[in-house]
């Protein structure tokens, strides 16, 4: 018996571009992250076809978790049209063989960044949300030893700090995005940076949610079914966007979070920042039978 | 007629605060040779010595910062037990938010510059659990204001206040929580001395209003002289001579408080 006889044959590249060891470690990193919801493990984040800072940690999540039947869905800022989603869903597609799709519906795995699609994701559905900083005390505390060592003793109390600073200067909470949340009543996240719009979203999601910081070599998650809560004050509530009111352009669509665009006589309008959502709107006004999902908020409302 | 006279306060009390035999080392340095101080309740516990005498290690063992490599320290307060060296970090963080305060002589040390004034102080609040934005805010007020803060200057970061305010500032924080024990680090050293002058008053009118036990540590025995009612005195990390203020400043025994009484002079 030869040693050739016991390996594999020499490939130019291995399924899905990461080698076997890599994408087991980040299996485990996973499901160590989804055993202790909200707590950041560290992970060997390795090199990618792609800058750091550009999506590498959610890239290594989509590339482990992939197979040649996972649908594939990224978007960029709710558009699945921007040239960093088209060019990571062109590289999925390469490198695994995977179907891609824009449908959110349709999605088995969803990498996005800075958004949370607008219909309701189900408990068959991944989402893999890009994380530039995964340290929610880094504003609070720079040395991230201590940091460490206050997330271990649930010592949470100067996020409070940070947003009573906020309402002191602004007179309102002015965090807009990477809202620090409380998952499972134990660790507080920075949620990635998407709007305070779509932090309710995670909570009770039947969904898995992946967050991935390539650059900080971080990956936490929230398991389907976990708490999320923002950090609030007893007396001042969590506030979303107020978009509730605000009307698409294109699509007609109300009470979704929208994109703002300037118009030259200085006043602005519209558009929804699920881009696809809108797209398949409109295809139904024009007679497509497209199914329209449940969407989170119903008329600028979280519905439960 | 009989007349019976209740004894001393100083004699019936329990001290409020005892360290038992502290020593420490840091590598072949002793900071401090077993050393044993008793703080008794509504009094205020000079420590002098010159620089590198031990009395700032001490302090930082009373603020549970750093611990001993021998000795006992116990708080005679309701909910308070045991050795407090042998807390774990988490008690001990607790212990040090809400029945400590500390005044550092570095503000730097105790504030965050770049955020509120009345944010540093809610810091303390938040620490112990509080999360009613109105409640922080009201009770930031009231500790700046008992420290006699400008309160015009309620939000202003420390960074932008002299450095009298800033002790102000430390000073809020330490007393928001109504701590049982007040530590202050040599807390006017740096400052001019009319400056200073303003501080020491608002010191003394507050351990007078609120009858917080204090210690408070200086190289400066003016300081020791106006805020003491006892003095230790600390050479080479061992305490050399205790006594009432009055007594060591009139008739020091030890000849190097001698010195030192002399010195000023």
């Amino acid at each position: 018996m030869s040693l050739k006889t016991l390996t594999r044959d020499w490939e130019p590249m291995s399924y899905g571009f990461l080698d076997a060891s890599a994408k087991r470690e980040l299996r485990r990193k996973m499901l160590k992250a989804v055993a202790v919801p909200g707590c950041q493990m560290p992970y060997a984040s390795r090199e990618v076809p792609m800058a750091r800072g550009w999506g590498t940690g959610g890239l290594q999540v989509s590339l482990t978790l992939i197979n040649p039947k996972t649908c594939v869905k990224v978007i960029d800022q709710g558009a699945d049209d921007s040239v960093n989603a088209a060019s990571i869903r062109s590289f999925l597609a390469k490198v695994s063989g995977a179907p891609t799709t824009l449908d959110t519906l349709k999605a088995d795995l969803i990498q996005s960044r800075h958004r949370i699609p607008e219909e309701v994701l189900r408990e068959d559905q991944v989402l893999v949300l890009q994380v530039p900083n995964p340290e929610p005390l880094r504003s609070v505390q720079p040395n991230m030893s201590i940091a460490r060592q206050m997330h271990a003793d649930a010592d949470y109390g100067r996020m409070w700090l940070q947003l009573y600073e906020q309402i002191v200067r602004s007179g309102r909470i002015m965090q807009g995005a990477s809202y620090p949340s409380m998952v499972n009543g134990r660790h507080v996240m920075t949620p990635s940076p998407i709007p305070r719009w779509d932090v309710p979203k995670l909570n009770m999601a039947k969904h898995l949610t992946i967050l991935s910081a390539g650059r900080e070599k971080r990956i936490f998650a929230v398991p389907p079914f976990t708490r999320v809560e923002p950090l609030v004050f007893d007396d001042v509530p969590y506030k979303v966007e107020d978009h509730a009111n605000l009307t698409c352009y294109r699509s007609g669509v109300r009470g979704l979070f929208m994109n703002e665009i300037p118009q030259e006589d200085g006043s602005s309008t519209h558009e929804v920042s699920d881009s696809e959502y809108g797209v398949k709107v409109i295809r139904r006004a024009d007679g497509d039978d497209t199914v329209l999902g449940k969407t989170w908020y119903e008329n600028g409302e979280m519905s439960s | 007629m009989t007349i019976t006279l209740d004894a001393p306060r100083i004699v019936t009390a329990h001290p409020l605060m005892t360290l038992k035999n502290v020593s420490k080392s840091y590598g072949d340095v002793r900071a401090v040779r077993d050393a044993s101080v008793e703080v008794f309740p509504g009094e205020v516990m000079g420590i002098v010595g010159e620089s590198g005498s031990g009395k700032s290690t001490l302090l930082r063992m009373m603020n549970l910062e750093d611990t001993p490599d021998t000795g006992s320290y116990t708080l005679d307060l309701p909910d308070v037990q045991g050795n407090l060296f042998e807390l774990d970090r988490f008690a001990r963080r607790m212990l040090c938010a809400t029945k400590i305060g500390i005044v550092y002589q570095n503000p730097h040390l105790g504030l965050l510059m770049n955020h509120s004034s009345s944010g540093n102080v809610a810091e303390r609040l938040l620490v112990a659990g509080e999360r009613r934005f109105s409640v922080l805010r009201d009770k930031a007020q009231i500790a700046l204001e008992a420290s006699e803060f400008p309160l015009e200057r309620l939000d202003a970061p420390p960074i932008e206040l002299s450095g009298g305010m800033q002790q102000r500032v430390q000073l809020a924080k330490a007393i928001a929580l109504e701590p049982a024990l007040l530590l202050l680090d040599e807390p006017t050293t740096g400052l001019d001395v009319s400056v200073q002058a303003l501080v020491l008053d608002t010191l003394k009118r507050l351990q007078q209003d609120r009858q917080i036990t204090m210690v408070i540590v200086s190289h400066d025995l003016g300081v020791i002289r106006t805020m003491a009612d006892r003095v230790i005195v600390m050479r080479r990390g061992e305490i050399v001579e205790s006594g009432l203020a009055d007594q060591i400043f009139q008739d020091p025994q030890h000849p190097y408080t001698q010195q030192l009484v002399h010195a000023k002079l």
